[in-house]
């Protein structure tokens, strides 16, 4: 079942287009992220969605009702931003209970969403105390807790990571992460940092310039971007990309003096509206030979290694073309080397180079 | 390397300051200078408020008083002249009291609620008002006197208590709008978004959220409405009439009148009387210049 429902979605400012006839369709229990560069449009997304905007075109249907004119609080939405937002005057206990106090609700029922909300966040101690006693992740615990007592059907949230640091970072999206199964409610999320995406996200709407790119699983954006930009969003180390041109059958693709073979491709190249392609291969499909294998490896120059503790990273150079490539942190390779690479085909991605779109 | 302290040769620690270095004396000497320079009236004032007239006119102004006499202040309270009536500058003071209470209140809470909507609320016209009012900032005073006398006259308001305080309502409403606009601008807008989506409307958010937080700008409007009203002379001449003159006017008449002798010491006590106020407000409104109220609600 639908739950939240974008129009043909327009929003301007002034003579400037942010969004254009934009369409997305999220289902109930849904986790969405909307992931994408600054300035893309995502954030002014969720803010249509919330009604803190005023759309210039297009609708929005929460809950099967048609939401277009209605106020943020007739929504039926809870709403959690980067900077946390708390009231710096109220307690803890006084930032959960305004909104519930601003509609009314009965004390009794007041005292018991809020301990509710507390329990769930584990910030039962913090009631009584004042915003600025509380840690980062403290207050992004509470900033969650204020959105959950609206006991709402659709949850927003809006980069509310990026404040803290990489450590509670991974705390609290392992803990978004367990709520969001817990509750199993709407959840759309703005982000500009992939892991979260890749992590939470039952579906990542990939966005750019006002437009949304790709909107898939995580596995299907990861694996199969649907164009150029798209795969050199999405993961990092990033993607390397060999300029080249593909075979009139289709089942070699020549680079300078490299040729590879396509056989195993998961794709339809021979849709391309001419040769010139680009291959797009991730890091870790990149299998690193130290002796040439024929008909297999392509030669590299090993420019720089970078140990990440986990695993290597090398920075190779090839035909002119700049490739990267994942390695395991105990095998020891020598800058200046000459190294030779095997490409995972059946997991790499072919780019028209006119429509940039994947084949 | 073991643990052993090493000997440290040459600079270490704090570097060593000199307490009559060049740069210090050339600060402290320009600040010592200045600061006579505008203490130095203040304590003539004073002095000379302290001495009776004989004391007066033998012309050492600098002296200390030889005999300390409070007579001036009584008499520049409670028995200066101004015309007919000899009861001193106490009624211009209970006048100025009820002028500056009502004006400051008023004005202070128009503005803060105006300042408010332009930041936040962007409606229709929004900039175009704002423009406006601030061009009203910059048009001299006296060439909105007249239309105004009129205005006031026809209100039937010309010369009683509450014209003048409209007067003054309006006339702070510029620069008070621009002050309250600007520091709702500079807080957090996420605040604003959160409060609307917890359901609050227009005036639940200005009470319970955005005034909460903006103690230091009420107290900066109010030393600034304070002290621009009680020293007001312009207006206070303007539109009153002898009963209801405020303190300002009164202190004028008082010093110059023509009559009789120059009593220096009545005329010393009654300046330092009618500006005791702002400096009062001064002194007690420095304590509550507390920053960082709004801290806390964004990343800390």
């Amino acid at each position: 079942m639908t739950n939240v429902s974008v129009r043909q979605l327009d929003l301007r400012f002034g003579s400037v287009e942010v969004l254009k006839n934009l369409n997305i369709e999220i289902a109930e229990g849904e986790f969405l992220v909307l992931l994408g560069p600054s300035g893309c449009g995502k954030s002014t997304l969720l803010n249509c969605i919330a009604g803190l905007l005023d759309v210039s075109g297009g609708q929005i249907h929460i809950s099967g009702k048609n939401v277009t004119w209605a106020e943020p609080k007739d929504r039926g939405i809870g709403m959690v931003f980067q900077s946390y937002a708390l009231y710096p005057q109220m307690t803890v206990k006084g930032n959960l209970s305004f909104g519930l106090k601003t509609q009314k609700f009965s004390k009794a029922e007041i005292e018991r969403r809020v301990n509710e909300a507390a329990e769930i966040l584990q910030i039962k101690d913090l009631l009584g105390r004042k915003p600025s006693a509380l840690s980062g992740g403290q207050r992004q615990r509470v900033a969650i807790g204020r959105a959950l007592v609206r006991d709402v059907d659709v949850y927003l949230f809006d980069e509310p990571l990026s404040n803290l640091d990489a450590k509670l970072r991974t705390e609290l999206r392992v803990e978004l992460k367990r709520l969001h199964n817990q509750l199993n409610h709407t959840m759309i999320y703005v982000t500009h940092d992939q892991i979260e995406a890749m992590t939470l996200a039952d579906r990542i709407a990939i966005m750019r310039d006002g437009f949304i790119q790709q909107l898939a699983d995580p596995y299907t954006v990861y694996n199969k971007p649907a164009n150029l930009f798209v795969a050199g969003f999405v993961g990092s180390p990033g993607m390397s990309f060999l300029d080249g041109t593909l075979s009139e059958d289709g089942t070699s693709f020549t680079f300078g003096n490299a040729t590879v073979g396509m056989g195993d491709y998961d794709g339809q190249q021979n849709d391309a509206s001419s040769r010139n392609v680009k291959l797009g291969v991730r890091p870790e499909h990149i299998i690193i030979h130290t002796e040439a294998i024929e008909g297999v490896t392509i030669a590299a120059e090993l420019d720089i290694v970078e140990a990440l503790g986990s695993e290597s990273l090398l920075w190779l150079t090839s035909q002119g073309e700049k490739i990267s490539a994942l390695v395991n942190a105990d095998d020891e390779y020598e800058a200046g080397s000459t190294v030779h690479m095997e490409f995972n085909i059946g997991k790499s991605s072919l780019f028209d180079t006119k429509t940039e779109k994947r084949l | 390397m073991s643990d052993q302290l090493m000997a440290l040769d040459g600079a270490q620690g704090p570097k060593p300051k000199k307490r009559f270095s060049r740069r210090n004396i050339f600060i402290y000497g320009t600040l010592i200078v200045v600061s006579l320079y505008y203490l130095l009236p203040l304590y003539v004032m004073i002095v000379t408020s302290l001495k009776g007239m004989p004391e007066v006119r033998m012309g050492n102004i600098f002296s200390p008083p030889v005999e300390i006499t409070f007579e001036p202040w009584v008499k520049a309270w409670a028995h200066a002249c101004t015309g007919l009536n000899c009861d001193g500058l106490s009624r211009g003071f209970w006048n100025s009291v009820r002028i500056t209470v009502p004006s400051v209140i008023a004005s202070i809470a128009i503005a803060s609620v105006n300042g408010y909507a332009l930041a936040n609320w962007r409606f229709k016209g929004a900039n175009l008002f704002f423009t406006i009012l601030i061009f009203g900032a910059f048009i001299p005073y006296q060439v909105m006197i007249y239309p105004m006398v009129i205005i006031l006259r026809e209100m039937g308001l010309y010369t009683k208590l509450g014209g003048l305080i409209l007067v003054h309502t309006v006339f702070g409403m510029p620069i008070l709008t621009l002050l309250f606009r600007n520091y709702f601008s500079s807080m957090p807008e996420e605040l604003f978004k959160a409060a609307r989506v917890d359901g609050a409307g227009f005036w639940r958010i200005y009470f319970k959220i955005m005034l909460p937080m903006s103690l230091p700008i009420f107290v900066v409007a109010i030393i600034l409405q304070v002290t621009g009203i009680w020293n007001d002379f312009l207006f206070g001449v303007i539109f009153s009439k002898p009963e209801t003159y405020p303190m300002t006017v009164q202190l004028n008449n008082i010093v110059n009148s023509v009559q009789g002798v120059k009593e220096y010491n009545v005329n010393m006590a009654a300046t330092v009387l009618t500006g005791i106020v702002p400096l009062v407000i001064y002194f007690i409104s420095g304590k509550l210049f507390v920053r960082g109220i709004a801290a806390g609600a964004v990343k800390g």
